[in-house]
């Protein structure tokens, strides 16, 4: 069995220099789920001047587009999106003191390098356990786009949430080191 | 004859596509289950651990297995002596995929391919039917996400590439997908016939039961040695790294033009949902 690290947010630098790629974590307290459309919201609304609609300081987002709930849940099924389609636009939010992504998948040179420049952790919520993760959902608010249906900014309280660290503030990368360690 | 309302077919189609979302298949609970024992990396045998707890989560509180509910590709054999009733076959199959996304809670993942505005009820259904000899229907739901749809391809080889040629493709595919399409997958081949049927006998390949080889022994082996290159490539579960990457492989392959070799590789997520009914 891995040995599992309880972590939450806010995410403070302390907790991030302490995580390593390849570490089994659960997470607790609010993460605010946006993918493709509410982050071109995000940059659109920063490039005039506004402000986003979250403190988005020491905040973690994940990338996540749940199904809907049925009646007497909190969400639906809830797993992870590809990562990669929000490459383009987490550099400029890690630069904002965004401390954590959650999504699957690899991501960009420049995404690597602002999560060690910015000291950061994107982690990885397996992709299709969305039942599995639905459960560490204690509480779900769309705090903003709700026109956009499953793509608005919902702010989610997790408990125990699990999640693997995949890019540390160390340029070390799961997804590279794993697959070269078992390549045969 | 034998007369066969719609109706029979839209509660059929309803009823198939929520079960397929929300009870994954005892056949795909044992491959999990047996790729733990086999998996070599801790990390990785983590991950098959949580695709099973999530796999019981849903079937025990009826939510769906993934959120990605998939596009709803249906699979009809219809009996020469059916006569079916009452209204369009094709629209009691788009009805039956509208009540079961809507009933069921299921997410609406169909849109437009330029304006990307959803189509709201997740049709139209990806709908493949046959004639084949008897008076029953045979229908199969096997509801796919994109993720792994999107690391599909059908390329037409130069037949001096043969089989190595076709393992090479296959090997290319699941490494530019690595974590991607949800790994540990499972990949469908389909090789032969042209251009369109190469890509429906790989997504035939993917409804071949897990473990079941090809009844020609000389494919079989290649379904066994494209399905240990795969293991070797050291993707792993979720594409953390680890030695299985792929379930299982399937070669479905029929006679082509004597100047082509049209192959297609489906790759299939570790949620691989499929029920099927015959009325």
């Amino acid at each position: 069995m891995m040995e599992i690290r309880r972590i939450t947010t806010p995410l403070e630098n302390g907790v991030v220099e302490a995580l390593k790629a390849g570490e089994k974590v659960l997470i607790s307290g609010y993460i605010y789920t946006a993918r493709d459309a509410a982050h071109k919201r995000f940059i659109d609304a920063l490039s005039i001047g506004e402000a986003l609609p979250f403190d988005i300081k020491n905040q973690v987002i994940y990338y996540c587009g749940p199904s809907p709930a049925s009646p007497g849940r909190v969400i639906g099924a809830c797993g992870p999106t590809t990562s990669s389609r929000m490459d383009l636009y987490a550099p400029k939010l890690l630069s904002l003191g965004l401390k954590g992504m959650i999504g699957k998948g690899k991501r960009s040179q420049s995404v690597k390098d602002a999560v060690k420049q910015y000291k950061a952790i994107y982690f990885g919520a397996t992709g299709g356990a969305g039942a599995l993760l639905s459960k560490s959902v204690i509480s779900c608010e769309v705090i903003a786009y709700e026109e956009l249906g499953p793509e608005a900014v919902r702010k989610l309280g997790v408990k125990d949430m699990p999640l693997f660290v995949i890019n540390d503030i160390y340029g070390n990368d799961l997804y590279e080191t794993g697959m070269l360690k078992y390549e045969k | 004859m034998r007369e066969i309302h719609v109706d029979d077919i839209v509660a059929a189609i309803e009823g198939l596509f929520i079960d397929a979302n929300i009870n994954l298949s005892d056949s795909v609970f044992e491959a999990l289950n047996s790729a733990i024992g086999k998996e070599e990396s801790p990390v990785g045998k983590e991950v098959l651990r949580e695709l099973i707890k999530n796999a019981n989560i849903a079937k025990e509180e009826h939510i769906p297995i993934c959120q990605d509910t998939g596009l709803a590709v249906t699979f009809l054999e219809i009996g020469q002596d059916v006569h079916i009733h009452g209204g369009s076959l094709i629209d009691a199959v788009n009805e039956g995929v509208r009540r079961a996304y809507k009933n069921g809670y299921l997410r609406k993942s169909c849109c437009d391919p330029f304006s990307r505005k959803n189509t709201g009820d997740n049709t139209p259904a990806i709908i493949h039917t046959s004639i084949v000899p008897g008076d029953r229907i045979k229908i199969v739901a096997l509801p796919k996400g994109g993720g792994s749809e999107n690391y599909g391809e059908v390329r037409m080889l130069v037949p001096s590439q043969g089989r190595e040629g076709v393992k090479s493709f296959v090997l290319e595919m699941v490494k530019k997908g690595g974590p991607n399409p949800c790994p540990p997958i499972i990949v469908g081949i389909g090789i032969g016939g042209n251009f369109e049927t190469s890509a429906l006998l790989s997504k035939e390949a993917l409804m071949v039961p897990i473990g079941r080889r090809n009844e020609n022994p000389s494919i079989a082996e290649l379904e066994l040695e494209i399905l240990n290159d795969i293991n070797k490539t050291g993707v792993g579960p979720q594409g953390y790294g680890g030695t299985v990457t792929a379930l299982d492989v399937h070669v479905k392959m029929m006679p082509c033009h004597i100047a082509s070799l049209p192959v297609a590789v489906n790759i299939q997520c570790h949620a691989h949902r499929i029920k099927e009914v015959t009325i």
